[in-house]
Parts: C-alpha cells; sequence; structure tokens
C-alpha cells in the first residue's frame, strides 16, 4: 500500500483529495488529509462580512463535510516534513508519504510590522483576512461614526490581491447607504505604483477611485505603526493619520514551511510554476496560496491549479515526464461597490482585457467593465464554491488555461 | 519610446526604464540619476552594481530582500534614493522595473 498525504484542507487540499479520491486505484494507495482545523472558511465571504452583507453563517462550514469518503482525514497539527526521509511528523505521531501535497495556504503575520499588534489593534486597527479580524470590524463598524479611514496593504504578495481595494469601494458603498459618507474620508495606501496591481487594470479603472472620492496614496512602503499619533510612518518618514485603520499585513506561508526548511523568506515553497512541482523534492508537489509561483493567490487560481495536478500527479506515478501546463490563469470579481462588480482575467503573460466572459461576444459577464451582472456572479461564487469548486467539479466552459476568445487586447502594454 | 542619453540612442520603456541592460553604462547611469534629482556617490554605485547583480542572478527584487540583503538597510536605501527608492534605483541601474504586481 502507498501513501498520498495532503497537508492542509483549505481550499485547495479539499479540491485535491475530491480530484484524486477517484482516479487513484484504492487498493494501491492510501489518501490522506491533515489539517488541525475543524471549520472550513469561506474566505472570499470575509470581505462582506464587516458590511453585513454576508453573516457568520455563511462563510463557514464544517471541514469534514467536503472531504469524501475513502479519504483518511486526520485532524491533527503537523509539526514539520521531513523529506529526506519521506515523513511528515505530526503533533504525536509520524506519517510515512510516498507522494506528497503541500496545501498549507498563507496567513496574515501582522507581527512582520513594528507597533501593527500595539495598543490600537482590534481597537482602531483592524485585519479582515482573517475571521476573528473581519467579525471585530463588523462590530466596530456597526458603532463607527467616522473619521479618517485608512485601507492599506503591506507588502506584495498578499492573498487575493484586489481584496483591500474592493475593501475601499465597499466602504464608500456602506458608509453612503448610512447615510453618513460626508462624515468619512477614504484613503488607499498601498507600496504598489498604482491602485491595482496590474499596470493595465490601473489605467483603465483608476476613474472608479476619483469617482467615488476615494484618496491614494501609492509607493508607501510601511516601516511602522505610530500607536500614539495614530499614524503609518514609512522608511522615508511620509506620514498618513488614521481614525481607523483597516490594514492587509504581510502574507506568509505557514511555519511549519520555515520548521521544515522548505520555504523562501515569506514561507512559500519554491515550485516549479507550470508543473507545481516543488523544486527541491520530486515527490512533492504545492498548491494554491502555499506556493511561490508569480500567479494570484486566490480560490480560482488554486482551481485551475488542481486541474493540472492532478494530471501531473498521475503522470508522475506512471513515471511519464509532467505537463507544463499551468499557465498562471486567475478569474477574479472585483467588488465595486453600490451592488456592481468588474470581472477580470489574466495569467502570467496576459494582462487583463477587455471582452465577455465565458463565451465570445455573448457573455453574459463582461471583463473589465463595471456591471450589476457581474455582482451577482460574485454572489452566486459562494454557491458555486461550497457546491462545485470544493468537489473537484469543473465549471461550466471555463477551462483551466485562459481562453482567448472574445476577448480585445486593447490595452497598451506597458 | 526612445531616449538619448550622452549621444546614444536607448530604447525606454514608457516610464523611462532601458529595455535592454545590456545598454547600460555608468554615463547612462549618471544621466539617468541627474533626471532623478539624485546625485550620486561610491555607495549609491555600490547599491546600484548590487542591484545590477541580483537581477543578473534572477533574484526578484524587493523591499523586503533589500530589508534582508546585509548590503544596506532600508533607512539608507530611503535617504540615497528618496521617494521609492527601489523604482528610481532599479532605473538607475538600467535594469527592468521590479515587479510586486501580482
Amino acid at each position: 500500500m502507498k501513501n498520498l498525504v495532503i497537508l492542509g484542507a483549505g481550499t485547495s487540499g479539499t479540491m485535491m483529495a475530491n480530484h484524486l479520491v477517484s482516479k487513484l486505484p484504492k487498493k494501491t494507495w492510501k489518501i490522506t488529509i491533515v489539517d488541525q482545523y475543524k471549520t472550513h472558511y469561506y474566505q472570499p465571504g470575509f470581505l462582506f462580512l464587516p458590511f453585513d452583507t454576508y453573516t457568520e453563517d455563511q462563510v463557514k462550514k464544517v471541514g469534514k463535510k467536503f472531504i469524501p469518503k475513502g479519504v483518511n482525514y486526520i485532524q491533527k497539527k503537523i509539526d514539520k516534513i521531513l523529506p529526506e526521509e519521506n515523513k511528515v511528523a505530526l503533533e504525536d505521531e509520524t506519517i510515512d508519504y510516498d507522494l506528497l501535497i503541500i496545501a498549507t495556504g498563507s496567513k496574515i503575520a501582522p507581527e512582520e510590522t513594528e507597533g501593527l499588534l500595539g495598543p490600537l489593534w482590534k481597537k482602531d486597527i483592524f485585519d479582515f483576512y482573517t475571521f476573528e479580524g473581519a467579525l471585530a470590524l463588523r462590530n466596530k463598524l456597526r458603532e463607527w461614526e467616522g473619521g479618517k479611514l485608512v485601507v492599506h496593504l503591506t507588502e506584495m504578495p498578499i492573498k487575493c490581491p484586489v481584496a483591500p481595494l474592493e475593501f475601499a469601494f465597499l466602504a464608500d458603498s456602506y458608509f453612503t447607504k448610512k447615510g453618513m459618507r460626508d462624515k468619512v474620508e477614504i484613503t488607499y495606501v498601498t507600496p504598489l505604483s498604482g491602485a491595482f496591481t496590474k499596470p493595465t487594470c490601473s489605467k483603465s479603472l483608476s476613474y472608479l477611485l476619483s469617482e467615488k472620492g476615494i484618496h491614494m496614496e501609492s509607493d508607501f512602503a510601511i516601516e511602522r505603526v505610530d500607536n500614539e499619533t495614530k499614524e503609518i510612518v514609512d522608511y522615508g518618514e511620509s506620514k498618513i493619520p488614521f481614525d481607523l485603520l483597516v490594514t492587509v499585513p504581510t502574507n506568509m506561508g505557514d511555519d511549519l514551511i520555515e520548521r521544515s526548511g522548505l520555504g523562501d523568506d515569506l514561507n512559500f515553497v519554491p515550485t516549479h510554476k507550470h508543473t507545481l512541482q516543488s523544486i527541491a523534492h520530486e515527490n512533492i508537489f504545492v498548491i494554491g496560496d502555499a506556493t511561490n509561483v508569480p500567479a494570484s493567490k486566490a480560490g480560482s487560481v488554486a482551481h485551475f491549479q488542481a486541474e493540472t495536478l492532478t494530471d501531473n500527479i498521475l503522470l508522475y506515478l506512471k513515471g511519464y515526464t509532467l505537463k507544463e501546463e499551468f499557465d498562471g490563469h486567475a478569474n477574479c470579481f472585483i467588488e465595486t461597490g453600490h451592488n456592481k462588480a468588474l470581472l477580470i482575467d489574466f495569467n502570467y503573460n496576459t494582462e487583463p482585457v477587455h471582452g465577455t466572459f465565458p463565451f465570445a461576444k455573448i457573455g453574459p459577464l463582461k471583463l473589465l467593465k463595471e456591471s450589476i451582472f457581474n455582482h451577482w456572479g460574485k454572489l452566486a461564487f459562494r454557491w458555486i464554491y461550497w457546491n462545485m469548486l470544493l468537489k473537484g467539479i469543473a465549471i461550466p466552459f471555463v477551462s483551466r488555461n485562459m481562453s482567448f476568445k472574445g476577448k480585445v487586447f486593447d490595452i497598451k502594454k506597458n | 519610446m526612445d531616449l538619448n542619453i550622452a549621444g546614444i540612442r536607448l530604447d525606454v520603456t514608457e516610464d523611462g526604464y532601458l529595455t535592454d541592460v545590456s545598454q547600460w553604462t555608468k554615463e547612462i547611469g549618471l544621466e539617468i540619476a541627474k533626471n532623478e534629482g539624485v546625485e550620486m556617490t561610491d555607495r549609491h554605485w555600490e547599491v546600484v552594481s548590487w542591484l545590477q547583480e541580483q537581477v543578473k542572478n534572477d533574484v526578484a527584487l524587493s523591499v523586503r530582500g533589500i530589508k534582508k540583503s546585509g548590503v544596506l538597510n532600508i533607512k539608507e536605501f530611503y535617504a540615497l534614493f528618496p521617494k521609492g527608492p527601489l523604482k528610481v534605483s532599479t532605473k538607475i541601474a538600467g535594469v527592468p522595473k521590479p515587479k510586486s504586481c501580482i
């Protein structure tokens, strides 16, 4: 009997368990998935939680529900991977693997920024990348009377790169609805040169910020948070005052990657960007936010990766050459507030383009343009996530590689 | 776009980065620095060579990478190249604008 072990039962790990359970012969392969946590969160929902758009129950379910029968599910802490011995040390036992999939994701590391975890943390400074953070922020927003709202992103890469910008858009919408938009000054602060992480987006979409009266501070590399004066300070000593700071702290891979000596500076695992095999060990594969590949850290990316990775694992087990297939394909809805959203589709080499999706000329979704239909798409995605995506069911008409049909390449590259 | 520096015609990107690193010379670096309002010292050139070395070795440049480099700290980096040091220093070094944009 051979062992395939998946570390992490989040979006990526759960999808891989579902893909592989029907593809690996049960007589010769035992599939094990390890995750210490009982709850599976719908992380895109954390964006909506602070604004009372979603309730707590809509963004969490018991993780076990999504692990298929026939997969051994271990709920224990992972101590470290021992790649030279093909073993994983858990809190109280050690398990063997013939093939390992690392799907341990990424998490916020607020301790990386001086002063972020100071006296104002969870009082006037919040994150919305954790369930607890999003919930605390919701409670704060319910009673906040206005002032300077600073929406801030520390450094790249982060999970769901457009989320902080969406947060700023939704905040504009939320305070407008509450009749207190005139009492709130919104500033978006980014270490990048533009609001969007993709230059073509910044070019064609920067009007959104001015339209919504959101100020922007770019090229701001934060050094510390001054809890006394309520300012964020960058290395060049420029300062931005806040009454309420909503920040996306540094994102890092799991500590166990560091303990195992398998990560880069940010504990992300060096991974072949087209095959998803780890660079250091041929029987270790990596998927989702845990990799260092230059694709967005997002559920849609993990979904496309899962299809390639499943094929590559089967090829690897037969001793065949791996497919260098994954192209960095991402497909993201961007909430722009007031019940509208944008949709962007891009990969490693192609910047987001105009056009329709998924059908050429028909749509119904429009790329890179605000529409109400796109907003419905984003909301419908929660159902798709729980009922299709996690189960490894392909989303109809959306292929793992980026399609160029129905897309207009009319934006000049930098 | 192209740029005329020290009598040489250079291909540059829209925001002024050399498209061909091999065209770079110290004179060109000096001209770009002037345009950026940076007065180059030996220390500036040390940093520029280090950046070029990193790019040659396929190391992605980031503020965090500078922090861990042991070559200089970020305070000094800002002192040498004020206002977006990574953007300014890479332009002077003739290497591509760092893509931290994912």
